[in-house]
């Protein structure tokens, strides 16, 4: 009781507690656990292996769009853009090159990097609601780029994975347990990054200027050079996330460049809590949980059967998942994040409470 | 004590972007004349009179001829007659002058006529956008706005900053004439024109109250303005009425009977 | 030449539908900061609802197509007005949350509308006249482009009429400029919340019903896709400014038809690099204030 109580406060326990997280979803693949209703089969199963892998992509993708948005406050409706630039990326140098997957990563990485730098430099020049918008048309011209040119990109059939260059180990269904752990080994670099990030300098800096510009001005730092770093970084993450998922999808699709994709993010970053790394991490393990969930629900008999006012929102899983987002905003401020900080301080104040009964009662 | 005041404020807050910029306020209005509201630059003053009409977010009491204004949105308050004179003018530049008074115009804008009298330079330039009007100009729309209609109280933000003295001049009288009527809370830096028009100052200094009393009895005691506001009362370089025509008439009062001893100290 | 006339009147009747989407974004944005997702969808519904009524009543009348547009007009209005009141109005001046409600909302509408509508484009029917063409000079255009052109002018003729000579039009205006000095007037600024959204929930109705017939067709996309141009006018025309909004409309329009044409189906890039230029050259836009 006391160990636990003494964990609960170190500074350390998240970081315990991250650890054995890590530990026992590295285990997974070796273990036989079903969860019906969540998980579509044993954990070991190729198919529940690809969809917690998903999930922990995802988690990472909302890492980095947790930077942006939670972190710099700096709302942005482009971020698929640079998971897409990945994706595709690195798709086309496997293709047409004859690298290895390493080097090719780090090319792809690097033209990323300087993609985010330059039309960061630019949309950074609005802020606010313009930054949005601008993020969003920038994006939306990728997303063009794409669909227009099948004979680079494969237009709107998706571009296939080719396998030619990349160790044998991460290629075929039997080894997608392997690329899970690929995916998790994502997730946590991503995580350490973000979290190493906020905690220096510039991190900090780019916080007070989501609280006030003009105080960080006056310390003498120029909030567009932070707030430019911050969105190199988050690109560049994302690029990192989008080159994953290549591999763990065999291919890319147009679908990850709609503007819709970066909706998503942002559904995922809100859901768990804004400002919150955790709530990002659930966020996006969530999401594509109820994503796959609702998605099998909507064909489901239950569902097929019910008068059509019923049937036809809830085969949507988009028209669930917009609805509940809406619902968040407007009555969990602070999203999940807000309601686990909320219910552990009641608990905290109650075993207060509690704790200082008993010392009264012992007095007299 | 004096006669039941026309605002009452107690224990006000009031933050912007969460930055406390004022802190447990108690001041209060008398329901004639002039309160000058006084302190250096960047203590609070203006984020005290946006507190008042919950232009920023606050909390504590105030309390307006009897009755609880702090919960009521801005435009009702404004609506139970007060009138407010930002800092800085705050014209709607792209609107005409008569557009910037017809916006304003309250229950008919019974003093119009008075307005129109007061400042004839507007009514030549009813056409005119607003923000070509030169900064007296905009002044003189910015109190035209609030003269005109039926008020119960005044509050006026730095009406002399930046003015020609002639022009300085002609707000001071256009003030004195409305609080012969309205009570006035007028933030001032200007000391002369407070001697002439206020009878009680209160002073702030990092967002409370340090000093409130009779205005005559705080600027006659050149050492304590030097304290309290950084200068010295009788500052040679400011246009008096003794040595410069262009400065505020009818200042001969300024060694008027002190007020009640009632000053009080809330230097905390 | 003919060419030349053919891609300037095609880009004008494109410039009007952007010119109707963007008209409320702008408008909304300029008083209330609010940057509405959701505009898209008003227009979709709009769309939809045009073309349900118009296929109960005669194929191809005029009448027709008259109610279809006012019915786009009402819809559009109608769904904005709920949601300024249900949505927006409980967050008030919690801009990034009022931002992501609209998100939300725009995300459920569309699926909503996949659910009901299904995903394949919906083929509608005008009347006769507007599939034919019109000789000018030479050019054979295609009559739906005047009829966009008009209707654009009409409602940017009954916005500034609506503007300069109401005592609502007076306090959107002011309050454009100042939002909380129009409040320390003593005006219920909020109201005129709630009639900006309803004007501009009715000029993207009516865009919307427009928009099928310029298009050929409704489909639960059509919104979002306008909506990516119409945001990229009201940046490039400077937010909050409705001459900005029209200028900017024709003129993203217009350059777009003429690279499409000229430079090989470039349009889209062009527009995007026209706004780049604009965030380099000028971040607040081409007559607006704010950035
Ligand atoms: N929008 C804002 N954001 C952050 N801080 C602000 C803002 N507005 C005012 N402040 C701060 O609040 C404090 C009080 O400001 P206020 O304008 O009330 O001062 P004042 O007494 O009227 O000063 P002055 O005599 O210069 O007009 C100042 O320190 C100022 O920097
Ligand atoms: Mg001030």
């Amino acid at each position: 009781m006391t160990m636990i109580r003494r964990l609960r406060t170190s500074r350390l326990t998240p970081w315990v507690t991250g650890g054995l997280l890590v530990v026992v979803v590295a285990v997974l693949p070796l273990l036989d656990i079903s969860l019906p209703g969540v998980l579509p089969g044993s954990t070991y199963t190729p198919g529940t292996l690809q969809l917690l892998a998903f999930a922990m992509v995802f988690a990472a993708l909302a890492l980095s769009y947790h930077l942006l948005f939670g972190v710099a406050g700096l709302l942005s409706f482009g971020h698929a853009l640079y998971f897409a630039l990945g994706a595709y990326g690195l798709g086309i140098v496997l293709r047409d090159t004859e690298l290895a997957l390493v080097p090719a990563m780090a090319v792809v990485l690097m033209a990323a990097i300087a993609i985010a730098a330059a039309l960061g430099a630019l949309s950074l020049r609005v802020s606010g609601i313009a930054f949005a918008m601008v993020t969003l048309a920038f994006a939306q011209a990728g997303s063009v780029l794409v669909r227009r040119n099948p004979s680079v990109t494969n237009g709107e059939e998706g571009l296939p994975l080719r396998v030619d260059n990349i160790p044998a180990e991460l290629v075929g269904v039997l080894n997608t347990r392997n690329v899970y752990w690929l995916a998790l080994a994502l997730l946590v670099v991503v995580f350490l990054i973000v979290a190493w990030f906020e905690r220096s300098r510039a991190g900090h800096v780019v916080a007070a200027t989501r609280e006030n510009e003009l105080r960080v001005r006056v310390l003498g730092m120029t909030p567009f050079r932070v707030k430019l770093i911050t969105v190199v970084l988050a690109g560049g993450l994302a690029a990192l996330v989008g080159m994953v998922y290549l591999l763990l999808q065999s291919g890319v699709t147009p679908a990850v460049m709609t503007a819709d994709f970066t909706l998503t993010l942002l559904v995922i970053v809100v859901l768990g809590g804004v400002g919150s790394r955790w709530g990002a991490v659930v966020g996006g393990v969530l999401y594509t949980l109820l994503d796959q969930r609702l998605t099998a629900l909507a064909r489901s008999e239950a569902i097929q059967d019910l008068p059509e006012f019923l049937r036809i929102p809830l085969s949507e899983p988009l028209f669930i998942l917009g609805t509940l987002f809406i619902l968040v905003v407007v009555l969990l401020p602070g999203g999940l994040a807000g309601v686990a900080r909320r219910s552990l301080a009641r608990a905290d104040t109650a075993r207060a409470r509690a704790g200082r009964n008993l010392d009264e009662e012992a007095r007299p | 004590m004096i006669a039941d005041p026309i605002l009452r404020v107690e224990a006000l807050s009031a933050s912007i972007d969460g930055q406390q910029v004022v802190e447990k306020v108690d001041f209060e209005v008398p329901a004639t004349g002039v309160t000058a509201v006084l302190g250096r630059n960047g203590v609070g003053k203006t984020s005290t009179l946006k507190a008042v009409l919950g232009l920023i977010s606050r909390s504590g009491v105030v309390e307006f001829d009897g009755v609880r204004i702090d919960g009521e949105r801005t435009h009702r308050v404004v609506q139970r007659g007060i009138g407010y004179v930002p800092e800085d003018r705050e014209v709607f530049a792209s609107l005409t002058v008569a557009e910037n008074l017809r916006l304003a115009a309250r229950g008919g804008a019974p003093h119009r006529d008075m307005v129109d009298e007061l400042f004839p330079d507007l009514v030549a330039r009813t056409a005119q956008r607003a923000g070509s009007l030169s900064g007296g100009q905009q002044q003189m729309l910015s109190l035209a706005r609030v003269l005109m209609n039926d008020n119960r109280l005044l509050l006026v933000d730095e009406p002399t900053k930046g003015l020609a003295p002639r022009i300085v001049t002609e707000v001071a009288a256009a003030l004195e004439r409305a609080a012969a009527v309205t009570p006035v809370l007028l933030v001032e830096q200007n000391l002369p024109v407070v001697r002439r028009l206020a009878h009680t100052v209160v002073v702030i200094e990092g967002g409370r109250v340090i000093h409130a009393g009779p205005a005559a009895e705080l600027l006659d005691d050149d050492e304590r303005t030097q304290q309290l506001l950084g200068v010295h009362s009788t500052d040679h370089s400011a246009p008096r009425g003794d040595t410069d025509h262009s400065a505020p008439r009818g200042d001969t009062d300024h060694s008027a009977p002190r007020g009640a001893d009632n000053t009080r100290e809330e230097t905390s | 030449m003919s060419t030349v006339l053919l891609l300037l009147i095609t880009g004008l009747g494109l410039g009007a539908l952007y010119f109707l989407v963007a008209s409320g974004l702008s408008l909304i944005y300029g008083l209330m900061g609010v940057l509405n997702f959701a505009h898209g969808s008003f227009l979709t519904l709009g769309a939809f609802l045009g073309w349900e009524v118009a296929r109960r009543m005669e194929d191809g009348s005029w009448l027709t197509f008259g109610v279809s547009i006012l019915v786009g007009a009402v819809v559009g209005a109608t769904v904005a007005t709920l949601t300024e009141l249900l949505l927006i109005r409980p967050l008030y001046l919690r801009h990034i949350e009022q931002v992501l409600v609209t998100v939300g909302l725009s995300l459920a509408t569309v699926a909503l509308f996949e659910g009901i509508w299904g995903v394949d484009p919906i083929y509608v029917v005008g009347p006769e006249w507007l599939n034919d063409t019109t000789d000018i000079a030479g050019a054979l255009i295609p009559n739906d482009r005047f009829v966009l052109i008009a209707a654009a002018l009409i409602v940017l003729l009954g916005l500034v009429v609506f503007l300069k000579r109401t005592r609502y039009g007076l306090i959107i205006r002011a309050g454009v400029e100042n939002r909380a000095m129009v409040t320390a007037l003593g005006v219920d600024v909020r109201r005129a919340f709630t009639l900006v959204f309803a004007i501009g929930g009715a000029a993207a109705g009516i865009g919307g019903v427009l928009a099928s017939h310029y298009f050929g067709y409704v489909s639960p996309l059509i919104g979002g896709s306008l909506l990516i141009f119409a945001f990229i006018v009201t940046v490039i025309g400077g937010l909050g400014s409705l001459t900005g909004a029209a200028i900017a409309s024709v003129v993203v329009a217009v350059l777009q038809q003429f690279a499409n044409f000229y430079l090989g189906g470039t349009g889209d890039f062009m527009v995007v690099a026209l706004l780049a230029v604009v965030l380099l050259v000028k971040p607040t836009g081409l007559l607006g204030s704010k950035a």
